[in-house]
């Protein structure tokens, strides 16, 4: 018999399962064909290129209620795009703090990060978005109560006004001659680090240890500066102005955005407190002790010996951490930030009823960027790897 | 002893000093703190910024927590009774917690039979936590378990779940008459039994044998929907999640290449999408005039969802065994299907516990994500009927904080039993 017979039995499985997995598929399929022809609908993607008639409060390039569906679903992804990278940022420096204190060795803190972790690692991500959206929105004053001699909300500072439309931000003023001064600042940098390398190569072939932190502060800034005011301050700041019933000028951060921003960081940011203290942890003692040996200062300790060898534990899981940033931030819809989600999954397939094609074409975006992270992270695996002789 | 001896010795001690406090300048609350809080200027600065924090945070909390009212029947009730004072309105939760618990179209005559079932949880998952300290004959009751709850929450015949057991039941006695022929022979003829049974079950009518008032499964609500998914969601995905690891690792190309291709697809998606498939697609791939009630659906799409994360967990428990292991089961001449159920699944199983606890805890969480597709959950309680109902319009933090604080002694207690059996089961790496 097949199965029985060693040289055959795995094709017999493999043909086996294969059948299995096409009579499954045969069969979603008949009844995908016969549920369509019941409902009198096919599957077609011509919605994409209808106009799409719903306005999205935040568009990052240009957008109507007259574009396409497909243009409303690229500014939705551009959304989903904006969120998730703003949270992947925000999430790593809060983890990276957080990680570091909790190894400090003052009790006190070292307790209140472990409190923060388990705080946030414990409750559901959708609970901090809510809870952050109604800070935004329910305590959050009304536009109106800026207004008056005696008002009973200021803003920070005077330039950023937190109310519940959502944070409005001065924006930055570029005059032509402030891409001068960009540009300027960008030579700036690479001279900079230049500068550094220069340095360290001086000190790798003749031992001599040139100073680095005030040169390169004053190649950073003094170039860039000086032409600031050389000609003529042409970079300014658009401070949002209460006018009618809302702030006008500056940038608007929705309510919405910015609570879906800080639950994605903070949540994920207790995950990766968690790994960075474990990859610290997990270079073992005598290497701090091997390398003070070695006469190096606890900085260069931190910087040459533990980082390097820390990250190689850490980053794996800070990029899969990325990737759950990017799939947790589709629960914008229950905020009504418009992402892919809310764009393409929810309006787009209400208004057309194309639930089939609208969410096929949802996850594949969302496995698009999906992939395209991981094979980010195969790329960084393959490059740290120990490189074993 | 002679004398000469006792004489030599000027002075022996023949009992032991008991254990004498710490020098002054050792002990002490006092060297605690500089030891703890301000061993430095930087940890100096930190402790006080962590005490500013803290002061800031309770001076808060306390007012809202101490002052709260707990009898109030709404909103504009409990703001008379507190006259602009702070203080949490926590009669909301009095108030509504059936509805916060069991969601608001369960009978209410009926709340009984969630409770007990819950409470017959814990007696049920005992003997697995705590394998150590409760009999082995205890895993008879867990077993019998998911049929008692399923009686117990959706009501209905008796007849129903018994006859899911027997066809179980017929399937196992057949395969173990079998698997000592050949694991195929017996895994294949288990399910031709069980579905025998079940077939022949389907036959007979089975009208109000020991009935309990059926319950429609759009009724369940609360955090016991949570609840329910949870639990049936993870414990459905571990033996999949066993079975695509399997797959995965496997040598046939088509088979290792139809898990791979499952595995990453899920993993690469936002569970809404699977939950919106659920919700709206889902009906379409099956045979038309089915109906299928959404939390079944719901269910099938999260056990999907989970077992591609579990089967990567426990690939990565088979990946860590040492393949001297797999080498030893087949030189005592052990096939694959015994090789996999004496030899490397219980040591790989092991390895994978806290990584199966991890999935488990965020799944839990992740059932908060039922509410997007507007099934009344915890949190869909919460934002829909309380929240929108006239005496509890605004009553936003003692809600949500009451939430939190369900999912927070939940997920927290998961994880802490999971560190503690990591202790337990760290036998061999001492």
């Amino acid at each position: 018999m097949l199965l029985n017979d060693t040289r055959y039995r795995s094709y017999t499985f493999q043909f086996i399962a294969l059948v299995c997995v096409a009579a499954l598929f045969a069969w979603l399929g008949s009844n995908l064909a016969a549920n369509l022809a019941a409902a009198g609908i096919g599957i077609s993607y011509e919605f994409l290129g209808q106009s799409s008639n719903y306005d999205i409060n935040q568009t990052l390039i240009e957008y109507s209620s007259q574009s396409t569906h497909l243009r409303a679903s690229i500014v939705g992804l551009l959304n989903t795009l904006l969120v998730s990278i703003l949270a992947c940022i925000t999430a790593t420096i809060i983890g990276v703090f957080a990680g570091v204190l909790r190894l400090s060795n003052n009790w006190l803190v070292s307790k209140l990060m472990a409190t923060y972790v388990e705080m946030f690692r414990n409750v559901p991500v959708l609970i901090w978005i809510i809870i952050i959206f109604t800070i935004m929105t329910a305590v959050a004053p009304a536009p109106s109560a800026f207004r008056g001699d005696d008002p009973d909300a200021s803003m920070i500072l005077g330039m950023f006004a937190f109310t519940n439309r959502g944070v409005y931000v001065p924006k930055p003023l570029l005059e032509p001659t402030g891409w001068v001064v960009l540009g300027i600042f960008a030579a700036s940098v690479v001279s900079m680090i230049a500068y550094r390398r220069f340095a360290t190569r001086k000190l790798y072939d003749e031992g001599k240890l040139l100073p680095t932190l005030w040169p390169s502060l004053a190649i950073l800034f003094v170039p860039a500066v000086l032409a600031f005011y050389a000609l003529g301050r042409p970079i300014g700041l658009e401070i949002p102005e209460l006018g009618g019933f809302n702030f006008s000028g500056g940038i608007t951060l929705l309510g919405s955005l910015i609570a879906l921003w800080f639950a994605l960081a903070i949540y994920t940011g207790a995950f990766i407190a968690e790994n960075v203290r474990a990859g610290i942890l997990s270079v073992s003692r005598g290497q701090t002790e091997a390398a003070a040996a070695l006469g190096l200062r606890p900085r260069r300790i931190m910087n040459l010996v533990i980082l390097p060898q820390a990250l190689r534990v850490i980053v794996p899981p800070l990029i899969s951490h990325y990737l759950n940033i990017t799939k947790n931030s589709s629960l914008a819809i229950a905020v009504g930030y418009m992402d892919l989600t809310g764009t393409l999954g929810g309006i787009t397939l209400n208004q057309t009823g194309r639930a089939i094609e609208a969410i096929l074409l949802l996850m594949l975006f969302y496995l698009a960027i999906s992939l395209a992270i991981s094979a980010l992270m195969n790329v960084y695996n393959s490059a740290v790897r120990l490189k074993e002789r | 002893m002679s004398d000469m001896h006792e004489h030599s010795v000027a002075y022996v001690r023949d009992t032991m000093i008991d254990q004498q406090p710490a020098p002054e300048t050792q002990g002490g609350v006092v060297n605690w703190m500089r030891a703890n809080l301000f061993s430095s200027l930087s940890n100096g600065i930190l402790t006080i910024l962590a005490v500013y924090v803290l002061w800031k945070v309770l001076s808060g909390v306390a007012p809202w927590l101490l002052n709260g009212i707990w009898t109030a029947p709404s909103l504009s009730a409990c703001r008379e009774i507190l006259q602009g004072a702070t203080g949490g309105c926590f009669s909301v939760l009095t108030e509504r917690w059936n509805q916060l618990l069991f969601g608001f179209q369960y009978p209410s005559d009926l709340y009984w039979r969630p409770t007990l079932a819950f409470v017959l949880l814990f007696v049920a998952i005992a003997p697995v936590l705590f394998y150590k300290v409760f009999p082995a004959r205890m895993l008879i009751f867990t077993a019998i378990y998911p049929f008692l709850a399923y009686w117990l929450i959706w009501g209905g015949s008796l007849l129903v779940p018994v006859t899911a057991a027997a066809g179980l039941v017929a399937g196992y006695l057949v395969y173990s008459r079998l698997v000592t022929m050949s694991f195929a022979a017996g895994f294949f003829g288990g399910i031709a039994a069980a579905s025998l049974v079940w077939y022949l079950a389907g036959l007979v009518p089975f009208g109000g044998v020991l009935a309990l008032e059926p319950v429609d499964s759009r009724n369940m609500g609360g955090f016991m929907l949570n609840l329910i998914l949870g639990t049936v969601c993870v414990s459905l995905s571990i033996p999949f999640g066993i079975a695509l690891a399997l797959g995965r690792q496997s040598s046939m190309p088509i088979i290792k290449w139809i898990c791979v291709i499952f595995i990453e697809f899920i993993r690469g998606v936002p569970l809404i999408t699977l939950l919106f498939v659920a919700s709206v697609v889902l009906a379409y791939f099956l045979p038309p005039g089915t109906t299928f009630d959404l939390i079944l659906r719901v269910i099938i799409m999260i056990t999907m969802f989970a077992s591609a994360y579990i089967a990567e967990v426990i690939r990565g428990g088979l990946a860590a065994l040492p393949k001297g292991q797999y080498e030893a089961a087949d030189s005592l001449g052990l096939d694959y299907p015994q090789a996999m159920r004496l030899i490397i699944l219980p040591q790989a199983l092991k390895i994978s516990i806290p990584g199966i606890v991890n999935v488990a805890v965020g799944l839990f969480k992740d059932t908060t994500l039922v509410s997007v597709i507007s099934m009344f959950d915890l949190i869909g309680m919460i934002r829909g009927p309380i929240l929108a109902s006239t005496e509890w319009n605004g009553v936003y933090w003692e809600l949500l904080g009451f939430a939190a604080l369900l999912f927070f002694v939940t997920c927290y207690g998961i994880s802490q039993y999971s560190q503690w059996l990591e202790r337990q089961l760290n036998t061999d790496r001492r």
